[in-house]
């Protein structure tokens, strides 16, 4: 972004550069420290998610194999303090397997992000096209679409997802002919996605219904623009504040939720690694191997808290009304 | 005012019968046996069909649908077939109006049991909602009077961290530490009000503490977001010339103004929990409506799911609808209508 707008000098003035948007956010995120290390955070555990599967082929993790060797006793419980944690296991090993709880971690942050965020993206798409056609067309359209956000506003999301789990994955599974790996990630993808473009859609719409009465709609119109030229053409580039902003609230919500539903036993399940599967195994041990618990529980802490932190320090950062410096 | 919460009370019907239809639809049309699940492990054909019939699984889907919308206003009597009624009058159970249903797995009408599990969620709600409003709106207004100092970002940091701690592993630290390791309260085990006031509390103190920490950290930010706003606006200043009193000021004139966002997600938030904390109820092991839906769906009970969700989305949409006209009970520049 290198279109600073300089004002000539005259007399001797000090030039006055101008700023865009996108230069003025910048520099606010970088005052914020917090937001900083928070983006920095987030950043890096995308990365660490999209670099599992390399690192398992390259053997810096191992997320499979057995040690039977480092459990034992009643309960095959871990040996050694704190759930058998080793310079070779960080995290320390699950009980009864002995499998590798840092290196499941990780694997399931690929399974757990690659979820929450194809499951954003999917609420975007849905909530930003309909926010659009809503605020623009108005009259019927926009009454249509509001009451259809009300109604599935209105719907237990969380009680949807755990009744509709086991007949969707089901058909999935049969349809798709596999295991339940895929069936229930397309599932969580699909409800969570489903049950977030509400919010989208009334972000979006609220947003339109201002934006539409600016001049450059008008000029466009008059210049003979059809209606998706209108839509995603002129409107979309004005809206993308909202939706990086709200995309980054989602993302950490959509992530707690796989975990909540996993600890209840739905959606993704072992031996597929996710969050939720790894916490919904560990509650089973939590009297007797506390540790097998708190480990992936303060990851999963840690990559929502980033997240909710990044998410807040953007909306920050994008607020017209903030003080400007 | 009248014709207001008329239109409004209407259209709260109109979306439950929608609510309904649609899971209705979902899980009735289904390519599943709603009857198979009836059957145990010794299933013959011949009990199959029996269940089928008298569970009214054999007739079409809007048929049931009508029963089960009939049931509702006038009640009904199972089994849902007038042979089997007349072949075995000792059996018939009547569910009075409103009817919800007939379990399959628990072999009795769902309003029994929404009966027994509805004291549990409705004691979790009150006193997370107590709770988390004290601990939420206080933090906020502490936090918008401090804007910047020490007491502001402590507080601001404390409800992210909150918001960003996933319920159950809270409440699961709860239980493990608190009651388990150190007995400092009873591992929860729901107690009557009416019963014993005081274990009544100290049964439910952890599902209360689980429940308020995340939502009195959104109450912190909106609190203080909005108190902020206020406290800046010209009358506040006015107010401060003429003298009032520090307490006046941020109470009277502050407060007030920015109570109309409170209200509403206070409304929504507490609508939405009095349907069934299901996390917090599945870490306590407390048998509310939360449990009782997780519980119907691992067993399919279908009946029960639908009751379930028609309870849980009508308690959102009447906490809707009671938000919408409260506003013109808090909020004086608001005109319903």
């Amino acid at each position: 972004m290198a279109d600073t707008i300089a004002i000539e000098a005259r007399d001797g003035a000090v030039p006055i550069a101008g700023r865009t948007p996108w230069q003025i956010t910048k520099a606010r995120i970088q005052r914020d420290k917090i937001t900083m290390v928070a983006l920095g955070a987030a950043i890096f555990f995308l990365i660490l998610a999209a670099l599992a599967p390399v690192l398992d082929v390259l053997g810096l993790i191992d997320p499979t194999s057995l040690n039977s060797n480092l459990v034992g006793g009643l309960g095959s419980l871990p040996i050694g303090p704190f759930g058998g944690v080793s310079p070779q296991h960080w995290m320390g090993v699950e009980p009864g397997t002995g499998r590798d709880i840092f290196s499941r971690v990780i694997a399931g942050l690929t399974v757990s992000l690659t979820v929450a965020t194809l499951a954003v993206l999917l609420s975007v798409v849905l909530g930003t096209v309909i926010g659009i056609i809503s605020g623009t067309a108005g009259g019927r359209v926009d009454w249509f679409f509001s009451r259809i956000t009300d109604f599935v506003l209105s719907f237990p999301q969380t009680l949807m997802l755990i009744a509709l789990s086991t007949i969707v994955i089901d058909i999935l599974q049969v349809t798709l002919n596999t295991d339940r790996t895929i069936p229930s990630m397309v599932f969580m993808i699909l409800v969570m996605g489903f049950f977030g473009w509400p919010y989208f859609a009334r972000i979006i719409r609220g947003q339109v219904l201002s934006l539409k009465e600016r001049e450059f709609v008008e000029a466009a119109q008059s210049l003979g623009a059809n209606r998706r030229r209108i839509y995603f053409t002129e409107l979309l580039p004005h809206l993308w504040a909202p939706i990086l902003v709200y995309t980054t609230l989602i993302m950490p919500q959509n992530i707690a939720t796989e975990a909540a539903l996993g600890f209840l036993g739905v959606g993704i399940q072992a031996p597929t690694p996710s969050f939720g599967s790894i916490l919904n195994d560990s509650v089973n041990y939590a009297r007797a191997d506390p540790a097998y618990f708190v480990f992936p529980g303060a990851t999963l802490f840690l990559v929502v808290l980033s997240f909710n932190l990044l998410g807040d320090g953007l909306r920050d950062a994008l607020d017209p009304k903030a003080d400007r410096q | 005012m009248f014709y207001y919460i008329l239109r409004r009370l209407l259209s709260v019907v109109v979306m439950l019968f929608l609510i309904t239809a649609t899971t209705f639809v979902m899980f009735f049309a289904a390519p599943l046996d709603p009857a198979h699940y009836t059957c145990g492990k010794n299933c013959t054909p011949t009990i199959l069909e029996g269940n089928r019939k008298a569970l009214g699984f054999d007739q079409p889907v809007y048929v049931q649908y009508g029963k089960f919308v009939a049931g509702l206003f006038v009640g009904r009597d199972f089994p849902d077939n007038e042979q089997l009624r007349k072949d075995f009058p000792d059996q018939v159970v009547h569910c009075p109006a409103p009817c919800l249903g007939y379990s399959t797995t628990q072999h009795r009408p769902i309003n029994s049991m929404v009966a027994e599990a509805w004291p549990i969620s409705l004691s979790i709600a009150i006193g997370a909602f107590t709770i988390w409003m004290i601990i939420g709106v206080g933090g906020g207004i502490i936090a918008a009077l401090n804007k910047g100092k020490w007491q502001d970002r402590t507080i601001v940091g404390a409800a992210l961290v909150g918001f960003s701690l996933p319920t159950f592993f809270v409440g699961l630290t709860l239980l493990y530490f608190v009651a388990i390791q150190w007995g400092l309260v009873p591992i929860p085990n729901y107690v009557p009000f009416l019963e014993n006031p005081w274990r009544w509390a100290q049964n439910l103190i952890l599902p209360w503490i689980t429940l308020a920490l995340f939502f009195a950290a959104s109450y912190v930010r909106l609190t203080r977001a909005y108190m902020i706003e206020t406290m800046s606006e010209d009358y506040i200043r006015t107010a401060r010339a003429k003298g009032a009193t520090n307490r006046t000021v941020v109470f009277r004139h502050g407060l007030r103004a920015a109570m109309t966002p409170i209200v509403t997600a206070a409304g929504l938030d507490l609508g939405g929990l009095l349907g069934g904390a299901i996390i917090t109820e599945s870490v306590f092991s407390l048998h509310g409506l939360g449990y009782l839906a997780v519980h119907s769906v691992t067993n399919m009970d279908l009946p029960t799911i639908v009751a379930m969700v028609m309870i849980v989305s009508a308690f959102i949409v009447i906490a809707n609808m009671l938000v919408d006209i409260t506003y013109g009970l808090i909020d004086p520049r608001v005109t319903v209508g």
